[in-house]
């Protein structure tokens, strides 16, 4: 089951729908890596909404996700942690350190467009 | 407190025990008046009897004498545990101090002990007989309204506690995307469960970036519950919120340092007006006095 990703001016969205395996999340990272260097991306949002269940390869991989993402000159804002999934994520230790984290998607694409103008300086 | 029914059935025990059994019970049923004064006579002088009226004093002894012997008779203990638990009930427990309610009893207990030796005296071996007879139940009685007691201070003690959880923490919030979470009292780790819940779900659905949470009315806070407020801390911000703690007592901070927890990453300011005065400008207002 592939996540869907979405293009919206220099921003991907990738809206996660339902559980993912550890392939579908190993996908996800492929499929983002491949499309940032397209078409000056300079953010990536993964909507994780719809997760149940964060465990610790799923954190990891979003972590991951976020650094290569960084290498290739675009930033990653993780939107849309459950309350509960964010608990039991801190309480087994996975805090996602040094990844901007949102509480939706209207949330990221804000946070997204202030970096995008920052770092584009006047036009 | 389940009633429990302790017989020893007649019909079974030795025939010269169930002899001593009715010799020992009529025994003490006609020295009754007697004993029972004696009874009150050295509760008074040792100042057990603080508090209650000649009245009462007459009733409860008539009862809980009568009672013991009745317990003795029937070897069954039903009258015990009943007896026990109405005077719980009636809040005579929780009037008086353990040391009345033991000692009163241990009272009595001597006085029974003392009529036995009188009376068997001149034949030790029937004084130990009637010593095997009567001290286990005297014993089982003490226990059975020790425990009653204990029962009842545990049931104000609980009533208490959920008095204390169901101070309700509310969470406020002040401005766009500003929640406020001033918490009060002790914080046991059933009410820290419900804050993290409602702090969770209070900045999801305000859309909050920032919280305060002001602990000024929280005087200590054990490891369990210190660690729990970190991760609740951090919890909030994979849901993208900063929370800024104000109020930390000296004892607080001392157990916080102590246990060694990252407290990097958490946000503190001295009180709450400093704390709301830094979320502002974390999101961007700006207070100005007009006029």
């Amino acid at each position: 089951m592939s996540v869907p990703i979405m293009k919206q001016g220099g921003v991907l969205i990738a809206s996660v729908q339902s559980e993912l395996s550890d392939t579908d999340l190993i996908q996800l990272r492929d499929d983002l890596l491949q499309r940032v260097g397209t078409l000056r991306t300079h953010g990536v949002v993964i909507d994780v909404t719809a997760l149940d269940v964060i465990d610790s390869f799923a954190a990891r991989v979003l972590s991951n996700i976020a650094q290569m993402v960084r290498l290739r000159g675009a930033t990653t804002v993780i939107a849309g942690i459950q309350a509960d999934v964010a608990f039991s994520m801190i309480q087994l230790g996975l805090a996602l350190q040094g990844v901007t984290t949102v509480l939706d998607l209207e949330e990221a694409l804000s946070v997204l467009a202030e970096a995008g103008e920052s770092s584009n300086g006047s036009s | 407190m389940s009633p429990r029914k302790t017989t020893r059935p007649p019909s079974s025990a030795a025939p010269s025990e169930q002899a001593l059994v009715r010799e020992l019970v009529t025994h003490l049923r006609e020295k009754r008046e007697a004993l029972r004064r004696q009874w009150v006579q050295q509760m008074t002088a040792k100042g057990l009897l603080a508090g209650l009226t000649p009245e009462e004093t007459e009733t409860e002894s008539v009862n809980i004498y009568d009672t013991c012997v009745g317990c003795l008779d029937t070897g069954e203990y039903s009258g015990a545990e009943r007896y026990a638990a109405s005077m719980a009930e009636r809040g005579v427990l929780r009037g008086m101090t353990t040391e009345q309610i033991i000692g009163g009893l241990l009272t009595l207990r001597d006085v029974y002990g003392r009529s036995l030796f009188e009376r068997y005296q001149r034949d030790m071996a029937r004084l130990s007989a009637a010593l095997d007879v009567y001290e286990p139940v005297a014993n089982k009685i003490l226990s059975i309204v020790a425990l009653a007691f204990i029962e009842e201070r545990e049931k104000v003690v609980r009533q208490q506690q959920e008095a204390i959880r169901e101070l309700s923490t509310p969470v406020l919030q002040v401005r766009e995307g500003l929640l406020i979470l001033p918490i009060i009292g002790v914080i046991d780790s059933v009410r820290a469960r419900q804050l993290t819940e409602q702090l969770l779900h209070g900045i999801r659905n305000s859309r909050a970036k920032v919280v305060v949470m002001d602990i000024t009315g929280v005087p200590n806070v054990d490891s369990k519950v210190a660690n729990h407020l970190v991760q609740t801390v951090d919890a909030a911000r994979l849901l993208g919120a900063t929370v800024i703690v104000t109020g930390i007592s000296g004892a607080i901070a001392q157990t916080l340092v102590t246990l060694g927890l990252d407290l990097s990453k958490m946000n503190t300011v001295g009180d709450l007006q400093g704390g709301i005065e830094h979320a502002d400008a974390l999101l961007g207002y700006k207070v100005i006095a007009s006029g």
